[in-house]
């Protein structure tokens, strides 16, 4: 069975970009475009992964982060946080709220698809 | 109690005038000093038919005196009230 | 010389000075004072230190001693030299003070003590007494003169009948003219005209005897010189103790003696004549001395063995066959001894009456001190005193017999009010000096002086018994009077004048030191020692007319001028008298005190007004001292507030430009971590679908899809290094403008083309008014675009409406343009509206996406 990748990226391009190399990789992916109710969609979807932008319309995205930790139900899914802000105080924020990976923008295709795979547990 | 200072250095006219009052405060000292000679001439113990010549010499001593202070008299009398006059003596008269 | 013709000339005398002595009164009285008080009279008025003693028996001493007589002139030619160091102070203080005498200026010195202007007086008075009785005696031996030569063979007139009438003469005299008013300021005009025409007659009787010898009977200057080396008065053999002594006692004795501080700072205190006498004073001295050896060498030769050279200036004429230049020899010497008995008596009597006598009577009946005249009985204890004093002298006179060497007894008066010189010196400049240490120096030297000195002087067994002489007092060796201490050999008054200064000087400085001064008494330590301090010196107004002045003044020092003034008018307000100064009412001063005790305590402020309102014991000059420290003190302790107020506003101002240091700093981090993300969006898309497309392997129309979106994100990344560059060229005020013609409206088109890109998934409502926007505007357009383009995508991404709408209106007023662009957000807090012009100010929001916050500066510019 294919691991399923819930995607929250507000900016359509990268979106765009994450979605077909996953794709490729031949994962599921869905896709939404800002935090609001991204803690509901992943309980609702259970995904093998969650793929977070850090700043996000709505919500930030360490809220989301929370929420999906805090809940029992979805406390365990691993998130890979994406941000195109490098300083290293989001990332300790990051870490504090629960996230499993953290990448900077701009980042390696490779990187990246490395970083999901280990995640995903494949 | 603050003490005004008044300036380091004096303009050329008001340096001369207390010059002036230095001046005024030395002539009695350096009068007595010429009045003690005949003491220091007396000091052989030897007995000296003096009294003319001694007496001219007091005179002329006397009258030498005089003629100073006569002449810076009236300088020291336009000086009576001056402005700087207070701080002068004031600083002055805290050594007596 | 006919003797009653000798008696007629000397009442016509008389007569002349009383009638010179009225027209000086009735002119001053008539307020033309004039030359009445000019530096010639001033000068003239200091003669009174010739006295008959120097006018007869410097003649005699010259004939004993040589030239020591003239020591006895030198001390005050240094004193008057040397004007600008003491005297000039003491003038002025005693000018400030309104002295009366010098026991008033060493009890007023020391905090207004009575017991100490006691002491001096008495000690003025027993030193003032054989110097009277000389006086007397040197007018009877001059009467008995020419007396004893009379051809007509009138009886020797009775020697004490002659001194009685010349006392009692001079006692009505001084009553009249010495008396006749009690004036704020101790000035007698008459007097001080009388004594000044006496001061001519014997500088012009010893002069012309003098001349009369040198040129009559000497044969010329230079036949005199020789004959003064021939004589016995040529062997002079200077004994340098004595000079020096000598020297210094006539020095302190002109500033102490009674007489010469009434005429040098009483009758008339004025500093410039001072500057006039500082050397015509010793110019008379040196002219009074200036014959005296030839006189003497001449007199030894001529007359006959056993004459008394005392007399000499008198017997020397008569044995001549001068009765004229005799008569007015005569006429000199009465003249010395009646001017120095006149002022002697006034100055003594002053002193008794009031420190002694004035004390004693408000003592015994208090009341009157509120109530009644005290004029009338300072005048009638005055006459009384002189009275009294001339009597002493009399009775001194009888009871010494005539001592026979005249020089003695003026020179046992001089070490007596020598005694108050430490005292007086210590007190015009040292504020240290105290009430005690004055008592105990004056005490000291008092007996001192009287022990080895005074007492002695009446002989062995007039006063003291001679077993003290030989044997010491009770017995005790080096208690001899003129051995003290086992000091023996010294000349007597050597001896006296040192142990009595010595252990005087002692005393004063040791209690002095030991002791503390009152308040009072340092308050006017500090006047008398720092008198130059305070300027301008009194002003001239009498103490009970100036009264509330002299509160307004105190009150202004203390108060500072405004509250003061205030207060002064608007009492002088309610007691119906506005524009003058309010009269000194119970009440008002009342109120005056506790609005002074708010500022320098509640026991200094009664202090103070008691003291002015009471007459008490303190002048208004100290208590102005005072005002003006307090005023010092306050001032200064303004200034600190001041600074420290400046600190306190310097310490806000550092710390506001740090709070906005830090805003900035955080501001700037924002703004970096925004430029960052910015840039770095656009450059992850780039970034990766490079990549993809680097790999291969992809269908055409992804490649050309791909494509297309880098080469947006490429125009993105650009428009936005734009921007940056916009801002930092604004920054630095170095723009480039192409100002040219451009329609608004077309310029609104381009930038909602443009801003367009931004969140293109919202749609947005655009509300504009086309026809309004028809306008042509002289700017630069690409700029104008740039700011509205922010403004717009600003709106489109930070507009939290459910509908978003953004409506441009374009309005023209006053030749100016304005666009308004008004979105249906919730707005820009109040409290931020102020930085939103801040280049990096972005308000809080971090999270939310968008771009940077660089819309508003460039639209503020």
């Amino acid at each position: 069975m294919a691991s399923h990748v819930l995607l929250i990226e507000d900016e359509p391009n990268i979106a765009e970009a994450i979605r077909f190399l996953l794709g490729r990789e031949g994962l599921t992916v869905s896709s939404m475009s800002d935090g609001t109710g991204a803690a509901e969609a992943v309980r609702a979807q259970k995904p093998d992964l969650v793929i977070l932008d850090l700043m996000l319309p709505g919500c930030s995205g360490l809220d989301v982060v929370e929420a999906i930790r805090a809940n029992p139900e979805t406390g365990g899914t691993p998130v890979l946080m994406l941000t195109a802000k490098g300083a290293g105080r989001d990332r300790e924020a990051a870490e504090r709220a629960g996230v499993d990976r953290f990448m900077t923008k701009p980042f390696s295709n490779a990187d990246m698809l490395a970083q999901v795979r280990e995640l995903v547990g494949r | 109690m603050r003490r005004v200072r008044g300036p380091l250095f004096l303009k050329r006219g008001s340096y001369r005038r207390r010059r002036l009052r230095d001046a005024a405060r030395m002539l009695p000292f350096a009068a007595l000093l010429l009045f003690m000679m005949p003491v220091l001439w007396a000091q052989d113990g030897t007995v000296r038919e003096g009294t003319a010549g001694d007496g001219l010499y007091l005179f002329a001593v006397w009258f030498g005196v005089l003629a100073v202070a006569a002449a810076m008299a009236p300088w020291l009398s336009s000086e009576i009230g001056a402005e700087d006059e207070a701080g002068a003596e004031g600083r002055g008269s805290g050594e007596g | 010389m006919p003797f009653n013709l000798l008696v007629l000339a000397c009442l016509a005398y008389v007569a002349f000075l009383f009638l010179v002595a009225f027209l000086a009164e009735r002119r001053a009285a008539m307020g033309r004072i004039g030359w009445l008080r000019s530096p010639m009279i001033y000068t003239l008025s200091l003669s009174i230190y010739c006295t008959a003693w120097t006018f007869y028996g410097a003649v005699g001493y010259a004939a004993r001693s040589g030239l020591e007589f003239v020591t006895i002139y030198l001390g005050p030619t240094l004193v008057f030299v040397g004007w600008w160091i003491l005297l000039r102070k003491l003038v002025r203080i005693g000018r400030q003070q309104r002295v009366t005498s010098i026991a008033d200026l060493i009890s007023s010195r020391f905090g207004k003590s009575n017991l100490l202007g006691v002491l001096v007086t008495v000690l003025a008075v027993v030193a003032a007494t054989p110097y009277i009785a000389l006086q007397l005696q040197s007018v009877t031996l001059s009467f008995g003169v020419f007396a004893s030569g009379t051809p007509e063979g009138w009886a020797l007139p009775n020697r004490d009948a002659t001194a009685i009438w010349v006392a009692g003469g001079l006692a009505l005299f001084t009553i009249l003219f010495g008396t006749r008013n009690l004036d704020a300021k101790e000035q007698h005009h008459g007097v001080v005209l009388a004594i000044a025409v006496e001061a001519v007659v014997k500088l012009v009787a010893l002069l012309a005897v003098g001349i009369f010898v040198v040129w009559g009977l000497g044969g010329g200057p230079a036949e005199v010189f020789e004959r003064i080396e021939a004589s016995p008065v040529g062997l002079w053999e200077v004994q340098p103790g004595r000079w020096v002594g000598l020297i210094f006692v006539s020095a302190a004795a002109v500033i102490c003696l009674p007489r010469m501080f009434q005429v040098m700072v009483v009758e008339d205190g004025d500093e410039h004549h001072l500057a006039r006498a500082s050397w015509a004073f010793p110019f008379y001295l040196l002219l009074m001395s200036l014959f005296i050896v030839p006189i003497a060498v001449i007199g030894l030769e001529r007359m006959p063995e056993g004459a008394n050279p005392d007399m000499f200036v008198l017997t020397l004429p008569l044995n001549e066959g001068q009765g004229g230049l005799a008569m007015l020899v005569f006429l000199g010497g009465f003249s010395s001894a009646t001017s120095m008995v006149i002022v002697e008596s006034i100055a003594l009597a002053t002193m008794v009456s009031n420190h002694i006598v004035m004390p004693l009577w408000l003592k015994l009946r208090p009341k009157a001190a509120i109530s009644g005249d005290v004029r009338r009985i300072v005048l009638l204890s005055r006459r009384l005193a002189i009275v009294a004093v001339l009597t002493l002298g009399y009775a001194y006179y009888r009871m010494s017999g005539g001592s026979a060497a005249l020089a003695a007894i003026g020179l046992i008066a001089f070490v007596g009010v020598a005694q108050v010189l430490p005292v007086l010196v210590g007190g015009l400049y040292w504020r240290g000096a105290t009430k005690a240490g004055a008592m105990a120096g004056l005490v000291t030297g008092l007996s001192v002086w009287a022990f080895t000195l005074y007492l002695p002087s009446f002989g062995p067994d007039a006063v003291m018994a001679r077993s003290v002489f030989t044997e010491g007092l009770l017995g005790i060796g080096w208690l001899r009077p003129e051995a003290l201490f086992g000091v023996e050999g010294m000349d007597p008054l050597l001896h006296a004048l040192f142990w009595s200064l010595a252990l005087n000087t002692l005393a004063f400085c040791l209690f002095s030191l030991l002791t503390f001064p009152g308040p009072v008494e340092r308050m006017q330590g500090a006047a008398f020692v720092n008198v130059f301090d305070e300027g301008g010196g009194p002003q001239g107004w009498a103490r009970g007319r100036a009264e509330p002045e002299a509160l307004l003044i105190m009150a202004q020092r203390i108060l500072g001028e405004e509250n003061a003034l205030a207060l002064f008018a608007a009492e002088a307000r309610a007691q119906g008298k506005e524009g003058y100064l309010p009269d000194a009412t119970p009440d008002f001063v009342a109120g005056l005190e506790r609005r002074l005790a708010g500022s320098v305590g509640a026991a200094t402020a009664h202090a103070m007004i008691s003291q002015i309102v009471g007459r008490a014991t303190v002048s208004v000059e100290d208590l102005m001292a005072v005002a003006n420290e307090t005023a010092q003190i306050m001032e200064y302790s303004a200034e600190l507030e001041a600074q420290r107020e400046e600190l306190t506003r310097t310490a806000r101002q550092l710390r506001e430009a740090n709070e906005k240091l830090t805003q900035l700093s955080v501001q700037k981090d924002a703004f970096l971590s925004q430029i960052s993300h910015e840039l770095r969006t656009p450059m992850t898309s780039i970034r990766a679908f490079s990549e993809i497309l680097t790999e291969g392997d992809l269908p055409p129309e992804l490649v050309a899809n791909y494509g297309r979106i880098i080469h947006e994100e490429a125009i993105r990344l650009t428009r936005l290094l734009d921007d940056l560059l916009d801002l930092s060229v604004l920054e630095n005020g170095s723009v480039q403008l192409n100002i040219g013609v451009a329609n608004v409206q077309q310029m609104l088109d381009r930038a909602l083309a443009a801003a367009g890109h931004t969140r293109p998934e919202r749609s947005f409502l655009i509300i504009r008014d086309l026809p309004a926007e028809n306008i042509f505007v002289r700017t630069d357009a690409d700029r104008l675009v740039q700011v509205f383009i922010n403004l717009i995508s600003n709106a489109r991404k930070y507009c939290d409406a459910a509908h978003p709408e953004l409506k441009i209106t374009v309005r023209q007023r006053a030749g100016k343009l304005s666009v308004d662009f008004i979105d249906n957000g919730s707005g820009i807090p109040k409290q931020q509206q102020a930085i939103i012009f801040e280049k990096f100010a972005r308000l809080t929001d971090q999270t939310r996406a968008g771009g940077p916050g660089w819309g508003w500066p460039s639209a503020a510019r």
